[in-house]
């Protein structure tokens, strides 16, 4: 399981602290007011941002003084998720190694990947080449090869509409659910964290609290929450 | 973003290694230099003379090519006509025109027999002379003037076009526009440029061996030469390689802190809708200069290519022994170029731009102190030309990769960690694909610079060989000048087969 002790990030004035556990295999929504700091948090865990204070912990080891790319974890940003220059094939093909030095089998497995998420075929394709919908398929094929055991989203679908966005959510999730991996997934959508995610962190006011379900956090919303979901969501059934 | 953490081994050593390679190889003569150097206080009074010439020529350069330059970019950025590209376009040439190529050609117009004296002595005008001072700020302004004309343009489009549609909307007069939009940003662009073009005619050489010389027309460079070729005089070469170091230093120090621009930016194309200036005195104005400015570009190279194809034919075989040397100097220092900047441009940019502080003679006279107690300086005259040749490129090269590097590193820099690619994955994978364009393009100015340069080869060089440049410049001290021109003609068609070479072979087949 992924565990933050004590952390303590902060970050030209800012600060945020978060002290809490993630169950392995779990599905977190990380919700919250825009600039509270979501992103933040999955950059921190990342490894793209130094703890000021405190420890990340995956399956009782320390992961803090690791490089991003030995952390196990597989992130998806907002953006540039892609190389431009490199094909399909070729961009999963470095989730393998970044080196792009494959042997026959891993070949096979960035097929299989490819075909896995939809895009057989389209494998020599280079990202101009492809639909938005497309390309996240593509990246998530890599994060397929990868094997990490956590998966962090940065609202990598938020530039898709609202149907093809459910279509990438449930294909992270059923991707998620074959490998076992946890995942985090950052999300401004209360929608999206009903659909994709059993619990829910909630970010606020530099503070990122632990995972409760998220039924629960949307039908009694903290103040704080409140303020950001506007008054529509207390006619929502909760759950 | 924090990453500093795991930044120390994200294969910068790679970038270090380029720049202790780039401090000792510029470095080491500088210190060779110091300790050879006669005292200064005895040889002084001697060269006075010398460094005035080389700061007034340098001052007078810097001052006509940009003053030159102010109405040729303001006609540009506000005409649109046929041929408008191909003159923005040529407005680079000169950047990796050979030197003595130039020279050639402003002979051919301005020289004695030139166009130029024919048409005044057919009106019955006295022949002007283009030796001495004249010559050589005529050469300069020749060269800097469209570098000046490119960095005030890319200034005057850098202004939003919806100012002035304020202005208009305002009903201002061309001296309003003037005053409120135009003069600001002058204000802001014009001492860069000329801080520029200063430092660079501070170090001229070719320039001033071919059209100055004699004690009244002598840079610090061309006398350093001097006191090499005909006095064999090291302790006043390197006595002299000390003023230039301070001078041009001096000079490098303060273009780099006015921040240096280049002229190398893209979206020149753009033409600004005005309506202040729709008047048709100020239109027959605008077109008079551009077609001046177009034939004082224009004409010189017309005769070069003109008189070279007359003279191809008359061409000695040590012309195209000497080509194949300067097109195999021109790959190696290109390739040492490349490797050199892609290291530096990671980390250790600064490092780059020592080779505009420290000038090529002085490089050239501190290895020849350096090599002359244990070698033949004349035997390894291929790799210090390569090396000196590389370094002075090295400038350019950085200052076009340095920001691209930066953008891919902003743009993929996470994923590429997230993925754990560091080193040449890193190298292979993600810079060497997206920078391909801007490699392209620099390496062809590598190899263009390189191909035309006339400098430490003159002090190396030994009589039985010749790279082309230098091969061209004893035709014209033979008066073969019909030789030289077919020579030139050989050069100039090199120099930009080299830069098309490489320039291309970074656009082809780019995609994303």
């Amino acid at each position: 399981m992924l565990m933050l002790e004590a952390v303590v990030i902060r970050q030209d004035g800012f600060e945020m602290q978060a002290d809490f556990g993630v169950e392995a295999g779990a599905r977190v929504a990380v919700i919250g007011p825009s600039g509270a700091g979501k992103s933040t948090l999955l950059n921190a865990i990342a490894g793209f941002l130094d703890l000021a204070e405190g420890r990340v912990l995956w399956d009782g080891d320390e992961i803090c003084g690791k490089r991003p790319g030995e952390r196990p974890i597989a992130m998806l940003f907002q953006d540039n998720n892609l190389f431009p220059h490199l094909s399909v094939e070729q961009n999963a093909g470095l989730g393998i190694d970044p080196g792009m030095q494959l042997n026959v089998a891993q070949k096979e497995q960035v097929l299989q990947a490819i075909a896995r998420v939809g895009l057989e075929g389209l494998e020599a394709r280079k990202p101009g080449q492809l639909s938005g919908g497309q390309q996240s398929r593509a990246a998530l094929a890599r994060v397929l090869v990868q094997r990490k055991p956590l998966m962090l989203l940065d609202e990598p679908f938020a530039a898709l509409g609202p149907a093809l966005k459910d279509e990438m959510l449930d294909l992270v999730g059923e991707l998620a659910s074959e490998s076992g991996a946890t995942v985090l997934m950052v999300s401004h959508d209360p929608r999206d964290a009903e659909r994709f995610a059993d619990q829910a962190v909630m970010v606020a006011e530099g503070r990122a609290e632990a995972p409760v379900p998220v039924a629960e956090l949307l039908a009694d919303p903290p103040e704080t929450l409140r303020a950001y979901l506007g008054a529509s969501r207390s006619t929502v059934p909760g759950g | 973003m924090a990453r500093g953490a795991f930044a120390i081994t994200k294969g910068r050593f790679f970038g270090w290694v380029a720049a202790f390679v780039v401090a000792t190889l510029l470095l080491g003569p500088v210190v060779a230099v110091f300790v050879h150097a006669d005292s200064i206080n005895d040889e002084l009074t001697g060269e006075w003379a010398t460094v005035r010439f080389t700061l007034v020529q340098a001052i007078l350069s810097a001052f006509l090519s940009v003053a030159l330059a102010i109405p040729v970019a303001r006609a540009l950025a506000r005409r649109r006509f046929v041929g408008r590209g191909v003159l923005i376009t040529l407005l680079g040439a000169p950047f990796i025109l050979p030197v003595i190529v130039a020279v050639l050609g402003l002979l051919a117009v301005f020289g004695r027999g030139g166009v130029l004296n024919s048409a005044l002595g057919w009106a019955g005008v006295e022949p002007i002379s283009i030796y001495g001072l004249q010559g050589v700020v005529l050469a300069h302004v020749f060269f800097n003037l469209p570098l000046a004309t490119r960095i005030i343009l890319q200034g005057w489009q850098g202004i939003p076009g919806e100012r002035f549609r304020l202005a208009a909307s305002l009903d201002m007069a061309p001296r309003d526009v003037f005053r409120t939009l135009e003069w600001p940003m002058l204000w802001s662009v014009l001492p860069g440029a000329a801080m520029v073009i200063f430092a660079l005619c501070l170090s001229s050489f070719a320039v001033a061996l071919t059209l100055g010389g004699g004690p009244r027309a002598t840079t610090i460079e061309l006398a350093i030469y001097q006191a090499f070729r005909f006095d064999f005089d090291l302790g006043r070469a390197a006595m002299l390689a000390l003023l230039q170091l301070v001078l041009a230093g001096g000079a490098a120090a303060l273009a780099l802190w006015v921040a240096v621009p280049m002229g190398f930016g893209a979206g020149l194309d753009r033409v600004v809708r005005r309506w202040e200036s729709d008047g048709a005195t100020v239109r027959v104005l605008d077109g008079g200069v551009i077609v001046l400015a177009a034939l004082f570009l224009i004409l010189p190279l017309t005769m070069v290519v003109l008189s070279g194809l007359a003279g191809l034919a008359k061409m000695p075989a040590a012309v195209y022994s000497a080509a194949g040397v300067s097109v195999l100097i021109a790959l190696m220092s290109t390739c040492v170029t490349m490797v050199l900047a892609l290291g530096l441009a990671q980390r250790a940019e600064i490092w780059g731009y020592l080779g505009l502080a420290i000038s090529p003679m002085v490089v050239g006279t501190g290895l020849f102190l350096l090599i002359n107690p244990v070698a033949d300086p004349m035997a390894l005259a291929l790799p210090v030309i390569v090396m000196v040749n590389a370094l002075m490129a090295l400038p350019f090269s950085v200052r076009v990769l340095g920001p691209e590097l930066r953008a891919i590193e902003t743009d993929f820099g996470r994923l590429a960690d997230a993925l754990g690619m560091a080193g040449w994955a890193r190298m292979r994978w993600l810079y060497l694909p997206r920078l391909r364009r801007p490699m392209g393009f620099s390496a062809g100015l590598a190899a263009a610079l390189s191909m035309g340069d006339l400098g430490v080869v003159t002090l190396f060089a030994a009589t039985d060989w010749a790279t082309l440049p230098l091969q061209m410049y004893r035709l014209m001290g033979a008066y073969r000048m019909e030789a030289a021109a077919g020579a030139g003609l050989l050069l100039l068609a090199l120099s930009l087969l080299l830069f098309w070479f490489f320039d291309r072979g970074g656009r082809v087949d780019v995609d994303a």
